[in-house]
């Protein structure tokens, strides 16, 4: 206990126990760096596979790992590493003060963002990108964060509605604003088809079979060639129009029925409040369920099924609601992801993009609508900024997803606030909240 | 009649190795309870580590086959599950007493991480590697249609059964295999009575990488190549048999392989090729509606 709280009076004393973990680890690294990195196999002159060895990059690894591991144990010691544990109070509860305006901070900064970046194409893009995570991620919030059903196939929700809008609107002509809609009441139906098969299943079955269905969904897309295109996917899907007003430089357009002069950018800003509006329509619903009796029986049913049912609660109907509902916010933000891309195919809705949408979750703090919002924004964000390593991006990312997980397991924002309390509003530690395992 | 007894040769020896991977995905989640996603890309490690060893065994002059062969098979599976042991211990004993999801989302990132790893040092592109193990027997023969059994399926069924009852045997009558039964009926309980835990929970994983790296070798030796990306496929796969047998239950992983392989290769035999993955997922899913914890689990008991 001592060590802890005192860690550089102990730093001398740790020097053996550091060179003893160094040198276990950089044995454990070569080890596992020995063959994989160490060797390099290619195709040689006659197309058989030949080794080049590659010693120079295992010793460099081994070296890293060493000095690594060395300073780790010389600095912090044994004791896994607290990060929180190293800020000073006095940041702490600055930062709590800061969180309250967070909310509207990030609210009004979006509100004026096409704005700010009305010349930067690349920026309102990137935004337009981060804004349809924030809503796919409220979207699964309600499924996961709220009902507590562990659903690993959201991205299917999210193909049907981008695969129900590009084909309605390819084969009946319908406009965005019909087939946004129409694309939401098919993905919900969707869930609720997914929902019956999982009703009596808990934890990991149903973790599995959420999975199992996503991949249904993908492989149908791929394989029905007639029906979606396969893996070519649908090409020139409409773009949505200011209600009836093209985006076009001609009369009856909408820069010409404003008196504006034509920029291209005037679309793209229509799209990035058509998905904060969608956006924010998720989160306000979102927060009006909870208050509503259904809202109620979904973070009961979260907490303990149990006691659910024998206060009287159908929980079909409980987990129906749920997945339809989570569905059809899925099936809007696809219908939005069709109109904005012009082009969709199945390599869009891999599991990938499900776990990305449900680390986005966890990681922002499960049931927490801000903490959502921050860890898309983080998430997304970071992971263009990365985009010069283009080669080592998804291994920054992966080792992202688990140090945050090893630091803050209960993701970036650690309190809840509760549906409903006894005279004073307060905030409760994450802990207290059931974990959404059912 | 000769055809069914083909594919179903061809069924068991791929139900094989999807069983094989599919006994580290319900040892991991009998044992500590989580889906370990990284398992798939363990067995992918596994299967480019034998790739490599073989490759520079030819480069030393190793040329025995059956002498490769079993050097081959025990270098995979020491590093593979050396892969293993450090994914516990960096991504899933610092959640070990943590609540569900982080060490679910842990193992999504652990993961991605193997995959972009294998991908960048050895590249995206497919490694090829000529069939090392060739012939076999035609059992019998009529209509034009001879029933092969090929010297790697009987290798490949031969590996599995041995490994499965040296397996049992383990878990039956070792101190290690009474370990492990603790902990996975009460962890807790069970480091009160003196069974260290963590090196118990240590040593599963190093087992299942282990057997994943078996898995990796036999599925190389069969289909002759390899990319990062088998993982994933190959996982989901197990995962979906792991839970068809009763997730949890070590003998219900070997039945759900089987099934697995078979219901695969008899769908891509008669039916299409590409809805194969669809009859797979879709068999798990009707079975789960009739028998919600799979064919073999057992149901969980709720106390109140």
């Amino acid at each position: 206990m001592t060590e802890q709280s005192a860690p550089a009076a102990a730093v001398p004393s740790r020097f053996p126990a550091a060179l003893k973990s160094a040198a276990l680890s950089a044995l454990v690294a070569f080890g596992l760096f020995s063959l994989i990195v160490g060797a390099r196999t290619d195709q040689g002159p006659t197309g058989a596979l030949i080794v080049f060895p590659r010693l120079d990059d295992l010793a460099w690894l081994a070296g890293v790992v060493f000095a690594g591991s060395f300073l780790r144990t010389l600095l912090f010691g044994d004791a896994p590493l607290q990060v929180s544990r190293h800020f000073p109070s006095g940041v702490k509860r600055i930062g709590a003060r800061l969180s309250r305006f967070a909310a509207p901070a990030l609210l009004g900064f979006a509100l004026i963002a096409p704005l700010l970046f009305y010349s930067n194409r690349y920026y309102l893009d990137l935004s337009i990108l981060v804004l349809t995570y924030v809503m796919l991620g409220w979207g699964l919030n309600i499924v996961v964060g709220l009902a507590g059903l562990l659903d690993l196939g959201y991205v299917a929700f999210y193909a049907v509605g981008a695969y129900s809008y590009a084909l309605l609107a390819q084969n009946f002509g319908l406009s965005f604003w019909i087939g946004l809609p129409l694309a939401g009441i098919l993905a919900a139906f969707w869930g609720v088809l997914l929902g019956f098969p999982v009703l009596r299943l808990r934890g990991d079955y149903l973790a599995i079979v959420t999975l199992a269905f996503g991949e249904i969904i993908r492989l149908v897309l791929i394989n029905w060639q007639s029906f979606t295109g396969g893996p070519n996917g649908i090409a020139s899907i409409p773009r949505p129009s200011f209600f009836g007003l093209p985006f076009t430089d001609d009369e009856g357009g909408f820069a010409h029925t404003f008196g504006l002069e034509f920029s291209p950018i005037h679309r793209i800003v229509f799209l990035f409040y058509v998905i904060l509006a969608l956006a924010l329509l998720t989160n306000w619903v979102t927060i009006r369920l909870r208050r509503l009796p259904i809202g109620r029986a979904w973070e009961a049913l979260r907490e303990d099924e149990i006691a659910c049912r024998s206060l009287g609660i159908n929980t079909t109907n409980t987990k129906l609601t749920a997945f339809a509902i989570g569905a059809m916010f899925g099936g809007f933000a696809g219908a939005f992801f069709a109109t904005r891309q012009g082009f969709i195919s199945p390599e869009s809705f891999v599991f990938m993009e499900s776990a990305l949408i449900l680390a986005i979750v966890v990681l922002g703090g499960m049931g927490s609508q801000l903490g959502v919002a921050v860890a898309a924004l983080v998430m997304i964000g970071a992971f263009e900024l990365l985009r010069e390593f283009a080669q080592y991006r998804m291994l920054v990312f992966g080792f992202a997803m688990v140090l945050i997980m090893v630091w803050r397991p209960r993701g970036l924002i650690g309190t809840r606030v509760p549906s409903i309390f006894l005279r004073k509003e307060k905030e409760l530690p994450s802990s207290m909240v059931a974990e959404g395992r059912r | 009649m000769e055809y069914f007894v083909q594919q179903l040769i061809n069924g068991v020896a791929l139900g094989s190795i999807y069983g094989l991977i599919a006994i580290g995905y319900t040892m991991v989640y009998g044992i500590i309870g989580m889906i370990n996603f990284a398992h798939g890309d363990i067995f992918m490690v596994g299967a480019f580590v034998a790739l490599i060893t073989f490759l520079v065994l030819v480069a030393i002059g190793v040329t025995a086959l059956p002498l490769a062969l079993f050097l081959v098979l025990l270098v995979a599976m020491a590093l593979t599950a050396l892969y293993g042991w450090t994914v516990e211990r960096i991504a899933y004993r610092p959640l070990r007493r943590s609540f569900r999801l982080a060490p679910l989302i842990s193992a999504i990132g652990m993961s991605i991480i193997l995959q972009n790893y294998v991908q960048i040092a050895q590249g995206a592109r497919v490694k090829p590697l000529p069939p090392l193990i060739t012939g076999g027997y035609t059992l019998f023969e009529s209509n034009d249609f001879a029933v092969q059994l090929s010297n790697v399926q009987i290798l490949i069924i031969w590996l599995t059964f041995t490994l499965m009852i040296a397996f049992s045997w383990m878990i039956a009558k070792t101190r290690l295999g009474r370990d492990m039964r603790a902990c996975e009926q009460d962890a807790r309980m069970a480091s009160l009575v003196g069974v260290d835990t963590d090196r118990t929970i240590s040593l599963t994983f190093v087992i299942g990488a282990a057997l994943a790296a078996v898995a990796g070798m036999m599925y190389l030796l069969y289909y002759g190549v390899a990319d990062f990306y088998i993982g994933f496929i190959a996982g989901v796969k197990a995962f979906t048999a792991a839970v068809l047998g009763g997730i949890g239950s070590l003998p219900g992983a070997m039945l759900g392989g089987l099934l697995i392989g078979l219901i695969e290769t008899f769908w891509s035999a008669y039916f299409s090729v590409e809805y194969k993955d669809v009859a797979a997922f879709a068999v798990l899913i009707v079975v789960l509606i009739f028998l919600p914890t799979g064919i073999l689990g057992r149901p969980e008991i709720e106390k109140v």
